[in-house]
């Protein structure tokens, strides 16, 4: 518990991606089994004990601290389980303070409370620690560790720390319960792995690299539309159906109707899209990735919900099909049994998403500068004969996006980066003329960026902020708008969020257009004109 | 109780002694001030005269470069001011020459506390518990969370850190009077031998305690070194310049941040710390307590801080206690 607990306080501290994942891959070199396992699963809020909650903490805080005490503490730290950790009473009267718990007995004991032990329980584990350790302990019981560790940079660590392949840890990742054991004897002992056919897991996405300024030959490469929705595998093996998102997240309370309409057993790679007048297609149209938007993140879906944002998927590829893994096949030998399949599907649900006919490289570059709608974002460029790999690999799948929408903002307000950014002025937003500049036109909001610039523009941009501060608010700053940036985005859309009633899609600087004078900026009918909603 | 205390009366801007018509740390310029320590919210310029320990005058001397209406004080002198009043200036821990001030007055004693801590500062004689009647404190720290840990115990996090990433350096943001002279004093009494480095706005002020005999061992500034001798050393610098631009000719530096703050994760967060040091001169909560306990007054009078908590410790010990509604006194950088 005391190594969690120090590790945890280092990841808090710790802002730099590549400084989290050494902490982490050290943690899970040195750590002991199951310790290890537990920790893991801890971050990446693996773990769940229904007896301890947020409200068992406060009634144990409300019996040895003053209430009023308790309140003004609580308010000024802004975190439960940390201020219960800094007040907790260290026990007196005791000759010889019981050792700390390990990660694996604390898990243990947590596990067997009921909501009549465990205010007891709990304050027995807790006068074994030190404020750290509290913290801690409270964090792993009641959840939400909020140390900045996503479960892909946990596997990430976890494949740097063994040299293994961060694909296959994902794979087996999903087949494994907590503590994680033959993942752990399998990366640290050579141990066989984990069988993981014969369950309806996640197996990692194949990626694609951008085509930048490769030509490549139609003979070798087919061509798709890119969709603008988002990457979904479906898996039905074992009599289960499960969808998963890019991340390996499962998503399949998200998406019902999916789940039931998926009995064929196999594993199948496409495009999660909800119907609408917007891409005319094949079989049916989708609407724009904002109505899809509608449907993301929520846990319980209405039958509204349901009803108005219908889902479907635009099938790409098959990586199993009747028990058998195909990833080893050719593109085209594969994408034959995804036409094959899809009799076998119903088309309420699926659709194939169509091979582009191109003859040349320049015939295809047409089609693609053609396209104009909202629910295309550009080309995939498949090797007819690539396997499908997890990961990205570089010659075998290419994404040829659609060039962005340009407009000309000015900057508002500056902030300070984080991590190696953290003495730069940064992260910009920017806005659009609402009316004439020259006639009392005001400048609103429309956008937020932090990349698109080079390590010497960030240098210039930051002496410009510095320069031209007419402002201060904590950590940033407002600008007197006289530096105008070209900012790229992949599209825009209405929202009730921001002031102007407009969200960019993949904001980024393009160029910083030292040399245009901020009322020759853009207006914000300029940017709302590019609305495909 | 306290209507037989009209001579002491708070005001925003201060603490009037009214038959001398001297202030305590007023905020404003006043013909008589008497000042507990040099930090710039307890001492500022253009007084008519200051009174004050000679160190806090050299100290405001450095500061405002001007002496004019000095009237240095001798810890446990007792110097009379008009209208029956003396004033005794007593040892306060908190920096070099900080004092608490005991005025006396047809028999009744006040105490005013300035800032201050109880734990050892080898940069300052320790505070010394004085009975009174009225004891008038601060509350920087004063929420049941704030329990400084023992310094050696945070200072050894930078050793550690030195020792497993040798190739940056570890800065430590510092206040520039006090917090930074105690640091590296007390890095010094733990054997740490090796050259710290200094931003230039710390040097004057180094000087001057090694001036009042506080020895500080080997100083040099960060202009001088190239990047490759600052790594594996300790830089100190004020908090500001943590995340200034300042810092970019340093190796990798190790963030680090010297402050009673450092306790609360997020405050730590906020300012990029990535090694929090829990070091703070002022009084944590049990030090609060404790030293009203010792002193024992008759009623306490609370100054600046978190004083909401402090006065509900008071009622639920059965003490009185009131809260001064006194401004400008906030030290976030400690």
């Amino acid at each position: 518990m005391e190594q969690f607990a120090a590790l945890l306080d280092a990841l808090v501290y710790t802002t730099s991606r590549n400084a989290k994942l050494r902490l982490l891959a050290d943690y899970l070199r040195d750590t002991p089994d199951p310790d290890r396992g537990w920790a893991l699963a801890a971050l990446t809020d693996g773990l769940n004990f229904p007896a301890v909650k947020a409200s068992t903490v406060r009634a144990l805080m409300q019996e040895r601290v003053d209430p009023v005490l308790w309140t003004l503490s609580r308010d000024f730290v802004g975190d439960t389980a940390e201020t219960a950790s800094l007040l907790w009473p260290e026990p007196s009267g005791i000759d010889v303070t019981p050792p700390a718990p390990s990660m694996a007995e604390a898990v243990e004991l947590l596990g067997q409370m009921t909501r009549t032990t465990a205010p007891r329980e709990l304050a027995r584990l807790l006068d074994r620690l030190d404020a750290s350790g509290r913290y801690a302990l409270i964090k792993l019981a009641t959840g939400g560790m909020r140390a900045g560790v996503s479960a892909r940079l946990a596997k990430t660590a976890f494949a740097q720390a063994f040299a293994v392949p961060v694909e296959l840890v994902e794979e087996y990742w999903h087949a494994l319960a907590p503590p994680y054991g033959p993942l752990f004897a399998w990366a640290a002992d050579g141990a066989n792995p984990p069988d993981t056919q014969a369950m309806p897991l996640f197996r990692p996405f194949m990626l694609a690299h951008p085509l930048d300024d490769t030509v490549v030959d139609l003979g070798h490469f087919a061509a798709e539309w890119k969709w603008d929705g988002i990457r979904v595998q479906l898996a039905h093996v074992g009599g289960e159906t499960r969808a998963y998102s890019r991340s390996g997240d499962d998503i399949s309370a998200t998406f019902p109707e999916m789940i039931a309409a998926l009995q064929v057993p196999c594993v199948i790679d496409g495009e999660l899209l909800v119907r609408g007048s917007h891409q005319g297609g094949e079989t049916g149209g989708a609407a724009s990735f904002n109505a899809l938007q509608q449907r993301l993140g929520r846990k319980v879906v209405s039958k509204a919900m349901l009803a108005d944002y219908p889902a479907f998927v635009r099938l790409y590829d098959v990586l199993m099909l009747g028990g058998v893994d195909l990833r080893e096949l050719p593109w085209s030998a594969r994408r034959a049994k995804l036409e094959g399949l899809m009799a076998r599907l119903p088309a309420s649900h699926f659709d194939l998403s169509q091979v582009l006919e191109a003859d040349t490289f320049d015939d295809l570059a047409t089609i693609r500068a053609g396209a104009r709608d909202e629910a295309i974002e550009g080309l995939m460029l498949k090797r007819r004969d690539s396997p499908y790999i997890a990961g990205r690999r570089v010659g075998l799948w290419y994404k040829w996006k659609r060039d962005p929408l340009l407009v000309d903002c000015v900057l508002m307000y500056a902030q300070r980066g984080s991590g190696k950014r953290s003495s730069f002025y940064s992260d910009y937003t920017f806005g659009c003329w609402n009316g004439d500049p020259d006639q009392g036109g005001d400048l609103l909001p429309v956008g937020k960026a932090y990349s698109g610039f080079t390590d010497e523009e960030l240098k210039l941009i930051d002496r410009h902020v510095r320069q031209h501060t007419v402002n201060r608010f904590g950590p940033v700053r407002e600008t007197d708008r006289s530096l105008v940036f070209e900012v790229a985005f992949d599209s825009v859309h209405e929202s009730k969020r921001h002031k102007s009633g407009l969200a960019m899609r993949f904001p980024r600087i393009h160029r910083v257009r030292w040399d245009k004078p901020a009322h020759e900026a853009d207006r914000i009918e300029t940017l709302r004109a590019l609305v495909r909603d | 109780m306290a209507a037989d205390f009209s001579w002491i009366r708070p005001a925003p801007h201060g603490i009037h002694v009214v038959p001398a018509d001297a202030w305590i740390d007023p905020s404003r310029a006043v013909e008589r001030a008497l000042v507990t320590h040099g930090h710039a919210d307890h001492a500022r310029g253009g007084h008519g005269a200051t009174i004050a320990t000679s160190e806090t005058l050299a100290i405001m001397q450095l500061r405002y470069a001007t002496s004019a209406g000095a009237q240095p004080v001798a810890y446990g002198e007792t110097i009379r001011l008009a209208g029956g009043v003396t004033a005794t200036f007593i040892p306060a821990g908190h920096v070099l020459g900080s004092a608490q001030i005991l005025l006396e007055h047809a028999g009744e004693r006040v105490v005013i506390t300035g800032d201050y801590k109880r734990r050892h500062d080898p940069t300052c004689p320790p505070f010394v518990v004085t009975p009174c009647d009225i004891f008038i404190t601060e509350a920087t720290f004063g929420l049941p969370l704030f329990r400084h840990p023992p310094i050696a115990d945070e200072l050894a996090k930078i050793e550690a850190r030195l020792g497993s990433e040798p190739e940056r350096c570890v800065l430590v943001g510092a206040y520039a009077l006090g917090k930074a002279q105690r640091v590296i004093a007390e890095l010094r009494a733990a054997g740490h031998h090796a050259p710290i480095y200094l931003h230039g706005a710390m040097e004057r002020m180094c000087r001057l305690y090694e001036d009042w005999g506080v020895s500080l061992g080997d100083l040099r500034l960060v202009t001088d070194a190239t990047k490759d001798e600052l790594r594996g050393h300790i830089v100190v610098c004020p908090p500001a310049a943590l995340n200034d631009r300042w810092s970019r000719r340093l190796p990798d530096p190790v963030t680090a941040m010297a402050s009673g703050w450092m306790r609360v994760r997020q405050r730590a967060r906020q300012r990029n710390v990535e090694l929090p040091l829990i070091i703070s001169d002022h009084a944590d909560w049990d030090e609060l307590t404790t030293t009203v306990l010792e002193v024992n007054p008759a009623e306490t009078w609370i100054t600046h801080g978190r004083e909401e908590a402090l006065l509900r410790w008071h009622q639920l010990n059965q003490r009185r206690a009131r809260a001064l509604a006194l401004v400008g006194y906030e030290d976030e950088d400690d």
